[in-house]
């Protein structure tokens, strides 16, 4: 050997991490590999040397390319390891000179090692003769190997040459020779059918060996040389089945041949019997348990199987329950679990043995075992069954579990009056520690029952909605809040999912809160009474959205200038506004709140008693303008007080003494009381101007202001921050703000409409209709009617569907003086577009059901 | 594999270490391609296994579609896995087959140590119970004969060796207790 036999490849160190042999040196296996040439070979030596290439190359380090092998190397096991590439071809012919010893263990790892290396056709004729030689020699166990290893590197051509040797092979007296020729037989019928197919004669001759497995081996050849011939497989059952099979292993294939064979001849004979079933009834008696167990499956899938047939095997499938191995427990309940799928009847005599295999220590066992009792339980060992079965869960893997929350699905699906017990046992378990899949079988079940048994829905949806108050499971958790949609507003009561499927909202992650919001649209959609409280919560959704971007916030409690101390947000409800019944509390806190508290903190104000209502901002300039000013309506009884949201954009000003200048003479009602100016007004920090005005109490006073910001700008030097000490009276023209009738309304939904309706006095309704002209369409003259009186909808109603000729809008709210006030609208469209409205309004007061017809009247 | 065929298969067996690294391995199934998938099968079958105790008794699990019996023995692990069809009860002689050809082979001294020394005879001892898939032999002591031949005068029957072999097992079990 003059190149190397090894080369080194650092490139693998991880695969190094994994042997048992770390820390060889090159060199000695360098040394190890010459024992190949040394003239006095140590046959032993190379032995343990070749089983470390082969050990590693089992490693799956294999053919990296054309000619390398991957390989690790352990001379002396234990100890040494080198790892590196050896060329596959030099281990070859390495391996080629070792026919030269006559130690037959190091001649077998030879034809090991040949096998492993599945040399190429090149190299196959090196060995070749070599291998012919020992399939020749008078040893039996050179030619059983030199005929495996043969076969297995051979191609067509030489096969043909060895081919004589192979039949002889067969018939050989040797029996390992024998099924050495016939085992390499069935391989090579896979790539060289014609050339085998032409050994039958010496193939039947084995079948009556006899050496056990020779038999075994040459009937396994035999059957697939004739599979395709029905008739010759029929008769070498029929043959066969008479005569005695000893091999154990080939009479479980004379069951499987007798099997096919009974498949294939379909149907009974005449007289009702099954041709061959006595054969397999017989193999019941057999001593050996592989044939007995063989047997009794083979006859448990017999098509349509009688129960007289069953018999038998039952029998000796009972008797291997209460075995002492395992395997045999293991092989008798999973086939007894099987026919419980079609014959449970058959299988109910086993009952008890299988009932004492639940505290089986072996879990597949125990779960076979629960699983086929479930199939073959009657209603009245339902319960006592599970509680057998909620010891029993705790102890096994969820794949286990699985199986067994499936096998309940349907045993519940069987007896629907057991739901209860099945059903809280699926929800205890749905509480306990389990995967996604194992929760994921549990909700599926209940799911299922609750589609399939009316009794079990109520309990069945509680169950679900208690799992999703704690569940991890995103996936899952939306998926019920999809079937709650579903089933909830069918049930009795569904507002008592409600609470369930709206702390969703509030705790999940953005698809579970999704999610949550489409269960209630659908609950809003389907359950009239729970429309407004939905809406209610549907909105606070919108609330919760805007509330994360600061941006759109209407009002922001920071902007507050720093010379009125802003207070703490309180998170509590506005005094004044009336929550519904039945709404949950705490949502987020009221823009009036933190009004509130800032109104009340600036002492001209503090007379003005309680605050009615807080309109949202309105703009009074462009955008991106100088500066940027909003005013909000503050409505007291007998005031109003605005308040004008200033930021300066400018950075080279200071602004001081800033003061609005309201002309209110389009608002006679109103007279100014009492303004609030701002002393200085830097760039880019938001301050308030307020201006308060007196009005009639009780009366909802209307009118249009013109305001004028009036002001002292002092130019900025901005290298020093410093303003000038004179500064210039400036004024700014803002838009005219208006009071409307709107803002003495506050938007306060109604649980219930129609209870609130008719709870109302009819003799305070008012009713009236009016003419709104042509309108751009229906949906446009309900909203713009809406935002007339700045009332709740209620019930979805502001919505108009797509092409409806007429529309009913209900509207709640409390108008100012806390009088509670109900509207109905009914509007119509005619083909020229022209709309009418009949509006009827009740209220507490009927002087305010006047007043709201005039808001019409005068809008 | 053959595909149409009903007879018996095999489609691996496993001997491990007490920590679920290979000793050796034989595969005759394409279920596994490739060399990581072996050792994911491998670990999984470690670790699924790990609890229970077969020591006296085979045990079974049954896991992805395959049926594997297991036994163990001091610090190894034995494994033989077939089909979710096959008879259980062959699949369990074949691994009985091996486990107590092993035990012949060492000398009833089964531990990982001894088995690495004598890695050689363990792959021939697979090579001689299946092929390809298909059960070779299941006869410990005709395995174990097959495999010790070479130590032997090639003359001797191999029910001789046994025999020779358990006398030999034997002095050697009782020389190393009188030692302790």
């Amino acid at each position: 050997m003059a190149q190397p036999l090894i080369k080194k490849d650092d490139d693998r160190d991880d695969e190094a991490d994994y042997s048992p042999f770390l820390g060889i040196e090159k060199g000695a296996v360098l040394q190890e590999a010459r024992v190949f040439n040394d003239p006095q070979l140590d046959a032993r030596r190379c032995s343990q040397l070749y089983s470390s290439v082969l050990f590693r190359t089992d490693l799956g380090l294999f053919r990296v390319d054309s000619g390398y092998y991957q390989a690790f190397v352990s001379a002396e096991s234990g100890r040494n390891l080198y790892k590196g590439q050896i060329e596959a071809t030099e281990v070859f012919f390495a391996v080629t000179k070792l026919f030269q010893s006559r130690d037959i263990g190091l001649r077998r790892m030879v034809y090991l090692m040949i096998k492993e290396l599945s040399p190429s056709a090149d190299e196959v004729i090196i060995v070749t003769s070599s291998l012919m030689k020992d399939m020749n020699s008078k040893t039996d166990m050179y030619r059983a190997n030199a005929i495996r290893v043969l076969c297995r590197i051979t191609d067509g051509t030489l096969l043909t040459q060895i081919e004589r040797y192979l039949k002889q092979a067969i018939v050989d007296k040797n029996p390992v020779v024998a099924s050495a020729a016939l085992v390499s037989g069935i391989h090579l019928l896979q790539t060289n059918p014609e050339i085998v197919k032409r050994w039958s004669n010496e193939v039947q001759e084995a079948v009556q060996s006899r050496a056990a497995l020779v038999q075994f081996h040459a009937l396994a050849l035999l059957h697939q040389i004739r599979q395709n011939d029905r008739l010759a497989v029929s008769k070498l059952v029929t043959s066969l089945t008479r005569g005695t099979v000893r091999s154990p292993l080939a009479q479980c294939l004379l069951i499987r041949y007798t099997s096919q064979v009974i498949r294939e001849s379909g149907g009974n004979t005449q007289t009702g019997d099954r041709p061959f079933y006595d054969y397999l009834e017989s193999c019941l008696r057999h001593k050996a348990e592989m044939v007995i167990f063989e047997a009794a499956k083979a006859i448990t899938e017999l098509n349509g199987v009688t129960n007289r047939e069953l018999t038998p095997a039952i029998t000796v499938l009972q008797l291997f329950l209460s075995s002492s191995k395992p395997v045999l427990r293991f092989a008798a309940v999973r086939t007894l679990n099987k026919v419980a799928m079609t014959h449970p009847m058959a299988v109910t005599n086993c009952n008890i043995d299988i009932e004492s295999l639940i505290s089986d220590p072996n879990r597949s066992i125990a779960t076979l075992a629960i699983t086929t009792l479930l199939k073959t339980g009657n209603e009245s060992s339902v319960d006592r069954l599970m509680k057998q079965i909620t010891n029993f869960m705790s102890e096994i893997a969820d794949e286990f579990k699985i199986v067994v929350v499936e096998a309940i699905r349907s045993l519940c699906l069987k007896f629907p009056l057991k739901y209860r017990s099945l059903m809280n046992f699926l929800s205890n378990i749905l509480r306990e520690e389990g995967g996604f899949e194992y929760k994921k079988a549990i909700v599926d079940s209940i799911v299922i029952l609750i589609s399939d048994i009316p009794d079990a829905k109520e309990s069945g949806l509680l169950h679900l909605c208690e799992f999703i108050e704690d569940c991890e499971f995103t996936y899952l958790s939306t998926q019920i809040l999809h079937f709650l949609g579903i089933e909830g507003p069918k049930t009795s009561d569904p507002s008592k999912y409600i609470r369930y499927i709206y702390n969703r909202v509030h705790l999940e992650n953005a698809t579970v809160r999704a999610a949550a919001v489409s269960t209630l649209a659908k609950f809003g959609a389907l359950v009239d009474s729970l429309k407004p409280r939905i809406f209610v919560l549907l909105r606070r959704c919108l609330f919760d959205c805007d509330d994360e971007e600061p941006s759109e916030e209407p009002f922001d409690i920071n902007s507050v200038p720093k010379e009125i101390k802003s207070q703490p947000l309180a998170e509590k409800k506005a005094p004044g506004k009336k929550q519904p019944t039945g709404a949950p509390p705490s949502g987020p806190p009221s823009p009036d709140d933190a009004y509130e508290k800032l109104l009340s903190s600036i002492p001209e104000f503090s007379g003005f008693g309680k605050l009615f209502k807080s309109s949202a901002p309105v703009e009074l300039t462009e955008a991106e303008t100088e500066y940027a000013v909003n005013a909000v309506k503050h409505i007291f009884d007998s005031h109003v007080v605005i308040q004008y949201n200033c930021t300066n954009t400018i950075p080279e000003q200071l602004l001081e003494n800033v003061t609005v200048i309201v002309d209110a003479s389009e608002a006679e009602e109103f007279s100014e009381v009492a303004t609030k100016p701002l002393r200085s007004f830097p760039y880019d920090t938001p301050g308030q101007i307020f201006v308060a005005f007196e009005k009639p109490e009780g009366v909802t006073a209307v009118g249009k202001f013109s305001n004028m910001l009036r002001f002292i700008v002092k130019e900025v030097d901005l290298s020093t921050g410093e303003a000038e000490e004179d500064g210039v009276e400036d004024e700014y023209q803002l838009e005219d703000l208006e009071v409307v009738a709107a803002d003495y309304m506050l938007k306060v939904p109604v649980s219930n409409f129609r209870n609130a309706w008719e709870s109302m006095d009819p003799n305070g309704e008012r009713v009236d209709e009016y003419g709104l002209g042509p309108r751009e369409s229906l949906a446009e003259a309900v909203s713009a009617v809406i935002n007339l009186l700045g009332m709740q909808p209620c019930e979805g109603t502001e919505v108009v569907p797509n092409n409806s000729r007429s529309h009913t809008a209900l509207l709640s709210g409390v108008y100012i003086g806390n009088v509670k006030v109900l509207v109905r609208l009914s509007f119509g469209i005619d083909s020229s577009k022209e709309v009418a409205m009949k509006l009827a309004v009740r209220s507490e007061d009927e002087n305010i059901s006047d007043a709201i017809h005039e808001v019409v009247a005068s809008g | 594999m053959e595909s149409s065929d009903l007879s018996p298969s095999v489609k691996n067996i496993l001997l491990l270490d007490s920590e679920g690294k290979r000793v050796a391995v034989r595969y005759y199934s394409d279920e596994w391609p490739t060399n990581s998938a072996k050792l994911a099968f491998e670990k999984s079958v470690f670790t699924k296994t790990l609890k229970s105790n077969p020591r006296t008794e085979a045990e079974i699990a049954m896991f992805n579609n395959n049926i594997v019996i297991y036994k163990f023995v001091q610090d190894l692990h034995f494994f033989v896995t077939g089909g979710d069809d096959e008879n259980e009860l062959i699949l369990a002689t074949v691994l009985q087959g091996f486990f107590d050809a092993v035990s012949l082979i060492l000398r009833n001294t089964v531990d990982k140590r001894e088995a690495l020394e004598n890695l050689d005879l363990i792959l021939l001892c697979l090579d001689e119970i299946v092929d390809g898939g298909m059960i070779l032999e299941t006869d410990p002591n005709l395995i174990a004969g097959k495999v010790a031949s070479h130590s032997m005068d090639a003359d001797a029957t191999l029910s001789e060796q046994t025999i020779t072999q358990a006398w030999a097992t034997a002095r050697e079990h009782l020389s190393r207790t009188l030692l302790q």
